[in-house]
């Protein structure tokens, strides 16, 4: 009782609301915003001591796997926050998901984070809190962190950037190669949410809508259909650049063609609706907590029955499949007969004239 | 979806396609060689390829995508003026997004706002008056592009402008029209056109009595077309029904929208703004006379040529460059000599690689599974 209450007694409170180039100089300042922002929401036995780095036991490690898996992402979006999460879910959702494409368990996160002077210190907070319950959803933990302080202008309010390790269950065996013939597709919901969501947030087009974020954890998902099958043979979130992009990766790295059914992939009314408006392509729109799976044939319908059982995967389907031919490319067919290639994208979508 | 779904019923396509095949033995031309219609508006380039059309229709029926993708038939000295506008200091230079990417002699817009240039991308050019309220120390200019479909939206703007009082907005004036251009493309003398698509938002516009000439003078066919992909399909049943019945008439598919006179409030508020320029310059197309509209004298003051130093250098197309051709439909994307080598969506040198309406684009994006195909079937 009297050592926790020492701790106590040394911990930081920010005096200021807004963010000032001193919370970045390494002094009292610094110290001031970790303990009381980072440290606050974070809160756990790994970071609490504060040093340059999180230490954690080799044992514990193994005890989940015979290999590690390793990754960053950074995060830059704007509006932080938009309807149904904010960057803060994004950086942690995000990393959890690298980690559990290639079937790992997420255990660790770091957060480095780049402020610009004049953030407004409850917005951080209420960032920093989101971290914390995606954290706690995800079963992960953020054990070291970094943070830096740049001038007005010189970056965009936060950036966040988090690295994540996990464990791979020994016999798992997931990579883009894999892709055989004969395999299908699954993807675990409703296309498009995300990105639609950030365009709509930006509010430069006057629409209203409820659409909201599909941001969530799937490491669980991915952890369920490992249980039904251990031979899944390629896995990846469908973020940046959206299934279109995911799927032509699959097809160039197994060096096989997918042909997909445009009428089997799910979508909201309202996403299709947005898209048609500005003459965008859902197939390219970003997703947060999608995933597509290439999976043996005999085993697909079993993965579908226990993803539409999961909280993640409530809307899980069979899009497609992996067919012969000479060239490594996505065709799809379209809802009315026809059929069309499904490309890499050029640069960024751009909406049409008319 | 209601009001789109019912226009994408695969069932209904079927139908339609069942009547398009028993037509093509009807038709003459078809005995020789295979029939080549033409889609003027981009708009149904996008559709055709966005919905797999040309491969659900029998081989006998080809497309030939027209010139109407505006952001493809720019000039690329048109495209400089706009950097050179977009780098004054002071000015906020307002675009549609697909113009963006469209390779100037040195650089895109896109390029130009990495650079430095404020250049913002607006759905409507409301948007762009909108700013100048709100940045009365800035010059805020509108590139205005587009055929008919989007000339009403800039003149009421500059209407409103000038009601409101707004001296920091003006428009750097683009607008083309269809009518000229349909007919420099029928005076080609390479031309093997059977028949046409008729733009559907142009016409909402203009209305169906502009294109009687085509009837009446060069004996073709043209069906006003909606752009839903059953739209698409009922347009070229008519035109294809027309053919086999010996008919060259001026019809209407798109009737939902257009009505057969136009729209009255629209051209009068483009009257009043805009007028005839003697000539304009369009990529792969060369000059046409009385193509293009600038603003008139009593809207100077919103006129971004009369405001600002615009360069108005001429840049010749790329010598390799065959958009022309493809925009006459002599030759199809694929068989242009840089199709794909040199000039592909990443690093386009020709305007129609640039925009997904643009003919070359989207053979490259959506249609090189059809090229397979149709060569296939071509050796066979």
């Amino acid at each position: 009782m009297s050592a926790e209450n020492a701790v106590r007694k040394r911990v930081g409170r920010l005096s200021e609301t807004t963010i000032n180039m001193a919370h970045g100089s390494g002094g009292k300042k610094m110290r001031d915003l970790i303990e009381d922002v980072f440290l606050g929401a974070f809160h756990n036995r790994l970071l609490a001591p504060l040093e340059d780095q999180a230490v954690m036991n080799l044992a514990d490690l193994a005890a989940n796997g015979d290999r590690l898996a390793f990754t960053t992402d950074s995060y830059v979006v704007s509006p932080l926050f938009f309807p149904g999460g904010n960057i803060g879910a994004l950086a942690v959702n995000g990393t959890v998901n690298d980690l559990a494409m290639c079937g790992a368990r997420p255990l660790y996160l770091s957060c480095g984070v780049v402020l610009e002077e004049g953030l407004s210190v409850n917005t951080l907070r209420q960032i920093a809190a989101t971290m914390r319950e995606m954290a706690d959803a995800a079963e992960v933990v953020i054990v070291t962190g970094d943070t830096k302080v740049v001038e007005r202008g010189a970056a965009d309010k936060l950036f966040i950037n988090t690295s994540g390790v996990g464990v791979i269950p020994a016999g798992v065996s997931i990579s883009a190669t894999r892709a055989q013939v004969g395999d299908k597709i699954i993807l675990n919901g409703f296309l498009g949410d995300h990105g639609c969501a950030i365009l709509l947030a930006r509010n430069e087009l006057a629409l209203e809508t409820d659409i909201k974020t599909d941001c969530q954890p799937l490491h669980d998902l991915v952890r369920k259909m490992l249980d039904t099958c251990m031979d899944i043979h390629c896995l990846r979130d469908a973020t940046r650049g959206g299934l279109g992009t995911v799927l032509n990766e699959f097809a160039e790295s197994s060096n096989v063609a997918i042909n997909i059914t445009e009428t089997a992939i799910p979508m909201r009314e309202n996403v299709k609706g947005a898209c048609e408006l500005l003459g965008l392509d859902p197939l390219y729109l970003a997703n947060e907590g999608k995933l597509v799976a290439i999976v043996p044939p005999d085993k697909a319908d079993d993965l579908v029955d226990v993803m539409r059982k999961h909280p993640a995967g409530t809307e899980a389907a069979i899009i497609g499949e992996v067919v012969e031919a000479k060239d490594a490319i996505v065709v799809m067919q379209t809802a009315f007969g026809g059929s069309r290639i499904v490309d890499l994208l050029v640069g960024e979508q751009l909406p049409r004239i008319c | 979806m209601k009001y789109v779904d019912e226009f994408r019923d695969p069932v209904k396509a079927r139908t339609l396609l069942n009547e398009i095949n028993e037509l093509i033995p009807k038709i003459e031309i078809v005995k020789d060689r295979p029939l080549q219609i033409m889609e003027v508006c981009g708009g149904h380039t996008h559709s055709i390829f966005r919905y797999g059309l040309q491969n659900m229709l029998p081989c006998e029926v080809e497309f030939v995508h027209g010139p109407g993708c505006p952001v493809c038939v720019l000039p690329m000295g048109r495209l400089d003026d706009c950097v050179a506008l977009a780098e004054l200091p002071h000015v906020i230079f307002t675009t549609f997004g697909d113009a963006m990417r469209v390779p100037g002699s040195k650089k895109s817009l896109l390029q130009a706002k990495a650079e430095g240039a404020d250049v913002r991308m607006v759905y409507s050019p409301l948007d762009s008056l909108k700013l100048a309220k709100e940045n009365p120390d800035k010059e805020v200019i509108f590139f205005g592009l587009g055929f008919e479909t989007t000339m009403p939206s800039t003149a009421l703007t500059v209407l409103q402008a000038k009601h409101d009082g707004i001296k920091n907005f003006s428009l750097f004036c683009n607008h083309i029209t269809i009518i000229p251009t349909i007919k420099a493309i029928l005076d080609s003398p390479q031309l093997e056109i059977d028949g046409f698509l008729g733009p559907g938002h142009v016409s909402m516009v203009i209305g169906i009595r502009p294109y009687d000439f085509i009837a009446d003078h060069y004996h073709k066919p043209i069906v006003v077309a909606g752009f839903e992909p059953l739209d698409v399909l009922h347009s070229m049943w008519m035109v294809l029904k027309q053919l086999a019945e010996g008919r060259h008439e001026v019809e209407n598919q798109y009737n939902r929208i257009v009505p057969s006179t136009g729209s009255v409030p629209a051209l009068e508020a483009v009257q009043e703004v805009f007028e005839l320029r003697e000539f304009f310059e369009w990529r792969g197309l060369g000059s046409i006379d009385h193509s293009g509209v600038r603003v008139r004298d009593q809207y100077a003051d919103w006129d971004s040529e009369r405001k600002f130093p615009v360069p108005n250098l001429k840049i010749a197309d790329p010598k390799a460059c065959q958009c022309g051709e493809v925009l006459k439909g002599v030759i199809k994307p694929h068989q242009c000599k840089i199709f794909g080598t040199q000039c592909t969506p990443e690093m386009p040198m020709g305007a129609l690689m640039v925009s997904t309406e643009g003919a070359c684009a989207a053979y490259y994006n959506y249609g090189r599974v059809n090229i397979t195909r149709n060569s296939a079937a071509a050796t066979v």
